[in-house]
């Protein structure tokens, strides 16, 4: 048993892949615990799925505790659970970092109530730092600081779990920067056996479907978004046709996703997808502090907005207020204009513009 | 094949804040929040499980009990599930609830599962829209030892004392088969919760809990008495139960902020970076000078 204290990040795998949050969360968890002189310790699930762990190991871990099992082939809450809450019982983790995926929003809540510690969920920033208890006048040190948008206004919660642990939080994909992988990084790959019990297999899955997601909003240099400003379908199109034209993805607020204008995998923001574009275009989007947390590192930043003290102008570098259903035509207008301007612009571009130049 | 015996169900409720209207007066100056300019509403996706609950009733038959746990004003969304169909509903509220994170909230809901003692099914929303933390389900499965199936998107069918569900992930689907009982977290987009119904609206506008009998009193002073009012509604089955903290044997440290792990340590507000910035006016030319800029600058081009 070690005495090393911990942080620990759950590694995702599908299909003999890891997802690309439980990297990025390996590389978080590297900074914390360099500053706290702690060990990196991946907890990997899963059937034949040992050659990952190098994987985890190149990406900041120390160590990777691998359940490797016939019944771990698939994530399953249960038996998933129960490997993640009978090894931090034995090894006492003081940080247990989840990927906020569906299945990592599953797991972490039902570890997080058997463990009887906090867990914070689509945290926005991981820290350490102090915390003094006034009631107690103590100051507990080394914590980890959770942090996340509160509720309205432009409020950041600083969260900590001063008497319980590990301290868990969920953390969206995109959230933390991917760390270069270091082949010439070691580490332990130690192998766990799960203790399952009968009832671990009440649920059996029948057929599993799994759809690519066709939106590849984290990697797009140039994102569209609409919010609840966009009022119908029909200008919801003006964001495709725009995107289509600047070789972007679309996006939305939350608000434009649940008035059904576009999918929930298309939402930005702290609970939707963490984007860093070149160029974000963001039209009737209010710049709500749980938008913005999605947003706010991009290059450029257009904010179109009827409303001259909507909060998104306060970050963006052009700010155009008006309504977006007369801007947008003017942009795509102006952009077909100039490629028509130029040599070695596409035919298509110019026989399009025909259209909307008419 | 339908399972020909009846199903007790219990749902999970919360009374959110509309976080769809926060814009302009519910932010004062300052940058806090004025909560009461907000309307409290019924938590859209626990509406969503309700109407799945009902739907199964419907089916199999048994009972819909929905229990919420808020302030005394919870209590309007006790009677609007009654309205659309909940059998029985229960408000826990005590002072010392106040301040519960999710664990500590999972802890009061499964005091208060274990005292109405048999269910075959616990249902809940996915996540409440104030926090969209998805964890109050898992957590209240965990502590009642059951099985959790988050993500349902609906029910194929329940036969043998298992349930087959269809799960709606962002990645794909699944189905799952799973023993009962288990808890559901149930996602928006499984079915159009039926609107309040007119004829139960009618019949149940009285619902109350102890708590409001006085104010209740005064509106309909045909009843003379609070106390001639409680005997109309214990006669009529309106009496909304109220328990407390003691009511479902919950300990002083798991509920509450004491029983919370989580604590706000502080609250910052965030400057806005006003970097390099400028307004575009919203004409043509404007226009077409900043995309012009954009393509000189390799944005976009
Ligand atoms: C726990 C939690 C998590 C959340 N996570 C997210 C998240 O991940 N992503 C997210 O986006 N939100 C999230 N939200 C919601 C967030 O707080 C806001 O409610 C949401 O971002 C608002 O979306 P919006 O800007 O489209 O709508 P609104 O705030 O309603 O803004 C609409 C804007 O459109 C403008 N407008 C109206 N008409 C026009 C027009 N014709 N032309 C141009 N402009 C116009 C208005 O002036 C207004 O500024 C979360 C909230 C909570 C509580």
């Amino acid at each position: 048993m070690t005495e090393q204290k911990s942080i620990w990040v759950s590694i995702e795998q599908a299909d003999g892949r890891i997802a690309d949050v439980s990297l990025e969360l390996t590389g978080k968890a590297r900074d914390l615990a360099d500053q706290l002189g702690y060990e990196v310790v991946g907890l990997l699930c899963g059937h034949d799925v040992e050659e990952l762990a190098a994987e985890v190991i190149r990406h900041g871990a120390d160590r990777v505790l691998l359940a490797d099992h016939p019944e771990l082939a698939h994530y399953r809450t249960l038996p998933y659970a129960r490997v993640a809450i009978a090894e931090a019982r034995r090894r006492r983790p003081e940080i247990f970092l989840v990927g906020g995926t569906p299945n990592g929003r599953d797991f972490a809540p039902r570890v997080a109530s058997a463990l009887r510690c906090g867990l914070t969920a689509d945290c926005t920033d991981l820290q350490i730092g102090d915390y003094y208890l006034r009631r107690e006048d103590r100051t507990y040190t080394n914590l980890l600081y959770q942090i996340r948008p509160a509720f309205g206004g432009n409020l950041v919660a600083t969260i900590v779990n001063p008497n319980t642990r590990p301290q868990m939080a969920t953390v969206r994909e995109g959230v933390m920067r991917m760390p270069a992988a270091d082949a010439s990084r070691t580490g332990v790959v130690e192998r766990v056996t799960p203790a399952f019990e009968p009832g671990d297999f009440a649920l059996e899955v029948l057929s599993r479907q799994v759809r690519y997601s066709t939106v590849r909003l984290k990697d797009a240099a140039v994102i569209v978004s609409g919010g609840a400003g966009i009022s119908d379908p029909a200008e919801f199109e003006l964001l495709r046709d725009l995107a289509n034209l600047l070789g972007g993805e679309v996006g939305g607020s939350r608000a434009a996703v649940d008035a059904g204008m576009i999918g929930r995998e298309s939402q930005v923001g702290q609970t939707g997808t963490t984007v860093r574009p070149r160029l974000y275009i963001a039209a009737g989007i209010s710049g709500a502090i749980q938008h913005r947390a999605g947003m706010d590192q991009s290059s450029k930043i257009i904010a179109i907005n009827t409303d001259p003290n909507a909060p998104m102008f306060q970050i963006a570098h052009y700010r155009i207020v008006g309504d977006a259903a007369e801007v947008l035509p003017l942009i795509i207008k102006a952009l077909r204009e100039r490629s028509t301007d130029r040599a070695d612009a596409p035919g298509a571009a110019v026989g399009e513009d025909e259209g909307a130049a008419g | 094949m339908i399972d020909p015996r009846p199903l007790d169900i219990v749902v999970l409720a919360k009374q959110v804040p509309d976080t769809h209207n926060v814009t302009g007066d519910v932010m004062t100056k300052d940058g806090t929040m004025n909560r009461n300019a907000l309307s409290a509403i019924f938590n859209p996706e626990d509406l969503n499980a309700l109407e799945m609950a009902v739907q199964i009733r419907e089916r199999h038959g048994g009972t819909v009990t929905v229990i919420t746990m808020g302030p005394p004003n919870a209590a309007n969304i006790l009677r609007e599930s009654l309205w659309r169909g909940a059998g029985r509903v229960i408000l826990l509220t005590d002072r010392r609830f106040a301040g519960a994170d999710t664990l500590a909230t999972s802890f009061a809901l499964q005091k208060a599962i274990e005292k109405i003692g048999r269910y075959d099914l616990v249902m809940a929303g996915r996540q409440a829209i104030d926090g969209d933390t998805a964890q109050v389900g898992p957590q209240t499965a965990e502590k009642l030892g059951i099985p959790q199936i988050t993500y349902a998107e609906s029910v194929l069918g329940i036969a043998d004392g298992r349930i087959t569900v269809e799960r709606a992930l962002d990645s794909g689907s699944e189905i799952v088969r799973c023993q009962m009982p288990c808890l559901l977290t149930v996602v928006g987009s499984a079915n159009t919760p039926r609107p309040p119904s007119v004829r139960r609206q009618m019949a149940l506008k009285l619902a109350a809990t102890p708590g409001e009998y006085a104010a209740l009193q005064k509106r309909w002073p045909e009843f003379e008495t609070v106390e001639a009012l409680d005997a109309y509604l214990g006669a009529h089955d309106l009496r909304i139960p109220v328990w407390t903290a003691d009511d479902i044997g919950a300990t002083a440290e798991t509920i509450g902020l004491a029983g919370s792990p989580t604590q706000v340590h502080k609250i910052n507000f965030v400057v806005l970076e006003s970097g390099e910035s400028r307004t575009v006016a919203p004409t043509p030319e404007a226009i077409a000078a900043m995309v012009a800029e954009l393509i000189h600058e390799y944005i976009v081009g």
